[in-house]
């Protein structure tokens, strides 16, 4: 496995300038802009309390998000790739249906659903139960955009593998939870991982379908990225840019983690 | 092992999280404890400043007169994105809007009196704007009226009329001209107006994303602004900027509305009332002014007659026949604006 | 036939919580979409989903992220392969970075590159000098769709890549192949079902992008006017019949595409033999 040189070197230097390009300036932008005024008005900005209530309902609807979906994705990724049966293809076409789907339109079809002008309305205002422009609904269109993210990184990676393994030891006579936990698992982990982080990442930084079931009441309804909305709407960019590198340092943060995961276990084996 | 290290990330994600909305919870109860009454009023982009002042003064003078605590919450976004909130349930107490057409919207959906328009006095609108030119510092393309947008050397920047409800009043304000200019001849409008618009550099789909647009990536040489947008924008950037007063532009009417469905609900229609009647008083009207609206009171207009210049305005019930004939002429699919792009 | 294929136990349970999950989140919500938006009427749909305006911001929106999604692969499978394959400091940053279009809102994607790109910003003033318009133009709206879309390709390609057994690769070598023919007829197949899935997910995601777009698009009719723009002013209107009728199609052109790319990779795991 002898590389040539030179194509390694070209190889990783288009990697460096493209994602310099795409990636890393746009993000240096962010963090420059959030300092530009001193770390006192950054601090300001981040521990005002309208920002850490915005704080928590993003970490609250993210956590119940990724936790929801990382359940589906494992079942829906099993049910495809361990089994065929009629109607396949439209189910995994069905799944990604979310990815398909405006930001917006996801959200709208909430406020249709459960909205003052929907079906449900009268059954829902009888039981005070308020789903958008509440928590509720903002947790859904979280869920609702991220849907697809674990089954995605899951259905190629357990293609490659196959289900050798899963029928060997269904003949050994091991129940479905025990080959999913000893057998599937752990060939399939780096993929949930990945898919685990993608969906956290996304769902964070969801704002067209939170926006439109948000009802932007601040200190109630704003996630991080309709706070950062408002205040850049309020000509306050430092601090804008301020919250939204709260965003991206989390995302840094789970990134960590799991890198470490990884190097810990790369030593083990 | 493997399911160990898994384990183990999730455990610390979730840490993370308990702790993290552990802190979060407690700052909310504090909050949350001294707020016998709810009170949303829901709004458009550029009154965030104007009400969070208000707000302030009507919370001191309800507490002197009744005793009782507000806790007040604002929302804000395009008006007509705001209005639809409204009608899909979005518990507004009152609505303060950029259009008449948006609570003709809550109204036709039967969340609001068909009278509103009635219920409190200047057409419900408790302050006013107009539409100005705001140019770069020197006014180097020498820009004096709406004549000049149409030069082939100027180029415009403007939110698109079609997303936002402010635009729409830029567009009547420029058709109000081109209308006394030609003296109502329709083609000689439309050609001026189709014009205009070939000048459009960027059509952003919101008012604070067309103020950006020119003041922070300096595109275009003109911006068509609110007068109060105009004002911020000087003092948001000092020395970079100046205003320029049309020869004619439009009286742009902000109106207000008490969301019956939601109060009668509630049981907060007195505070409602209350709330929308201070916004007429001598200090509301102070505080309008202060942040760049026109007062309608005759008195506080005087006392700011330095800051807001005269110039004819065109009303939209005068000029255009109220706002449901003007949205159906204009803005509506096919309407004139539509044939800007699509006639050739 | 079923039951060799079924040996594995489960299927009950995933097969019933799949349906069960997937019809309460999407498929309810989009069937009252579907109701709501069914009152229009065919003529009135027809004219408004073939309104010239509608049909030229289709155009844009699917010509911009099919072009965006092509760069993406391009440069996806290089990525991938360099974090695989090679050793190299720095390695684990750019790995972390490769999320991080996820995690921030569209919104302050938009701000920041159109900051960036405008005629007046760091990158923006050298492509402007070479005559590009990279901003306020169907160029800045492709920048937007790369930025939103990169993670896919690299990371559907990635576990695959890690996975890849390398004694073909050396086989194919000893047999006498170059790299490029290595690469071409050895590995390409393996990655090719999960290119074509971040391929597919960056194309969609790109279709339906709008909070990211609207910063850097320039918004001209007939010009820039992307798709989900069309909605937001149908929306903007009070008209609702409007605004579903152009999801639906837009809806429904993603939903083709996704379907053809499942198509395709189904079939060539079959050819396959798994």
């Amino acid at each position: 496995m002898q590389e040539n040189k030179y194509v390694k070197y070209t190889l990783i230097g288009i990697s460096v300038v493209f994602l310099t390009l795409m990636l890393i300036i746009p993000l240096l932008v962010v963090i420059v802009e959030a300092l530009s005024k001193g770390f006192a008005v950054y601090f300001k900005a981040i521990l005002d309390p309208f920002a850490l209530k915005a704080m928590n309902l993003t970490l609250i609807a993210t956590v119940v998000a990724v936790v929801c979906n990382t359940v589906f994705g494992l079942c829906a990724a099993w049910l495809l790739t361990k089994y065929s049966f009629k109607g396949k293809n439209i189910l995994s076409s069905l799944i990604d249906l979310p990815f398909a789907i405006s930001p917006v339109i996801a959200g709208l079809v909430f406020v249709m659903t459960f909205g003052r002008i929907s079906y449900l309305n009268d059954f829902l205002t009888a039981n005070n139960l308020k789903i958008v422009f509440a928590t509720p609904g903002i947790i859904l269109a979280t869920i609702f955009v991220t849907f697809p993210f674990v089954t995605r990184e899951l259905i190629p990676l357990m293609h490659a593998q196959g289900k050798d393994e899963e029928e060997a030891a269904t003949m050994m006579g091991a129940s479905g939870f025990t080959i999913f936990r000893k057998v599937t698992l752990p060939n399939i982990k780096w993929g949930l991982i990945y898919g685990v982080v993608l969906c956290t990442a996304r769902a964070m930084g969801e704002f067209g379908a939170v926006s439109v079931v948000s009802g932007h009441i601040r200190g109630k309804t704003n996630t991080l990225p309709l706070h950062i909305e408002i205040l850049y709407n309020e000509y306050n960019f430092t601090a804008a840019f301020a919250v939204a590198s709260i965003l991206v340092i989390f995302a840094i943060l789970i990134l960590i983690v799991r890198n470490i995961v990884e190097w810990k276990n790369e030593k083990e084996a | 092992m493997n399911k160990k290290s898994i384990l183990s990330v999730a455990a610390a994600i979730l840490f993370a999280v308990v702790g993290l909305t552990g802190c979060g919870d407690e700052s909310a109860a504090k909050t949350d404890d001294k707020a016998p009454v709810e009170f949303l009023n829901v709004s458009y982009d550029p009154t965030r400043e104007l009400y969070v002042e208000f707000n302030k003064s009507f919370a001191e003078y309800w507490k002197n007169k009744t005793g009782q605590e507000v806790n007040f919450a604002q929302s804000h976004g395009g008006s007509g994105k705001q209005g639809r909130s409204v009608i899909e349930g979005l518990d507004a107490d009152v609505v303060t809007l950029a259009l008449a057409y948006d609570i003709d919207e809550i109204s036709q959906a039967g969340l609001i009196h068909k009278d509103w328009q009635k219920n409190f006095k200047d057409n419900a609108s408790p302050y006013t704007s107009t539409i100005v030119l705001l140019v770069r510092k020197g006014n180097p393309k020498n820009i004096k009226d709406w004549d000049d947008l149409v030069r082939s050397d100027v180029s415009i920047v403007t939110p698109n009329p079609k997303t936002s409800g402010g635009a729409r009043w830029n567009y009547l304000a420029a058709w109000a001209y081109a209308s006394e200019k030609f003296g109502g001849d329709e083609s000689q409008i439309k050609a001026f107006m189709a014009k205009l618009f070939h000048n459009v550099k960027v059509l952003d789909s919101g008012a604070r994303g067309a103020t950006t647009s020119f003041v922070q990536r300096e595109q275009g040489d003109v911006l068509i602004a609110w007068e109060n947008e105009a004002f911020l924008s000087l003092v948001e950037s000092p020395d970079q900027f100046e205003i320029v007063v049309p020869s004619i532009s439009i009286l742009a009417e902000p109106p207000v509305a008490i969301v019956d469905e939601v109060v009668d609900k509630k049981g907060t229609r007195e505070l409602a009332k209350a709330y929308l009647d201070f916004l007429y008083t001598k200090e509301g009207q102070e505080i309008a002014a202060k942040n760049f609206y026109r007062p309608r009171d005759p008195e506080i207009a005087e006392k700011y007659k330095d800051k807001f210049p005269t110039l004819k305005l065109v009303t939209i019930d005068g000029a255009f026949g109220g706002w449901a004939k003007a949205q159906a002429d204009h803005f509506a699919d096919g309407g004139s604006f539509d044939q800007i792009y699509t006639d050739k | 036939m079923a039951k060799v294929t079924r040996v594995i136990p489960g299927f009950r349970f995933t097969m019933g919580f799949t349906l069960f999950y997937l019809t309460l989140i999407v498929l309810i919500p989009l069937a009252s979409l579907i109701l709501k938006g069914g009152g229009i009427g065919f003529g009135k749909f027809l004219q408004t989903v073939l309104d010239p305006r509608v049909l030229h911001s289709y155009l844009v929106s699917f010509g911009c992220a099919f072009f965006a999604a092509i760069i993406n692969s391009i440069f996806g499978i290089i990525l991938a392969w360099v974090l695989v394959r090679y050793e190299f400091s720095c390695k684990k940053i750019i790995d972390g970075l490769i999320d991080l279009p996820f995690a921030l809102p569209t919104a302050v994607a938009g701000i920041a590159l159109t900051s960036l790109y405008s005629e007046n910003g760091w990158i923006g003033r050298f492509f402007y000098a070479i005559g590009i318009e990279s901003s306020f133009s169907l160029v800045g709206i492709t920048i937007a769709l790369i930025f939103i879309g990169i993670p896919f390709v690299t990371r559907n390609i990635q576990p695959i890549l890690k996975d890849l057994d390398t004694q073909y690769e050396e086989a194919s070598m000893m047999l006498g192949a170059n790299r490029w023919t290595t690469f071409r007829r050895v590995i390409f197949p393996e990655i090719l079902p999960s290119l074509l899935t971040g391929f597919g997910l960056a194309f969609a995601r790109g279709v339906g992008e709008y909070g990211s777009v609207v910063f850097i698009a320039g918004n001209t009719p007939m010009k820039t006017e992307i798709a989900p723009l069309m909605i937001m002013s149908k929306l903007e209107q009070y008209d609702y019949y409007g605004a579903t009728a152009i999801a639906l199609v837009l809806l429904i052109l993603s939903f083709l595409i996704l379907f053809s790319i499942n198509l395709i990779q189904w079939r060539m795991s079959r050819l396959k033999g798994i």
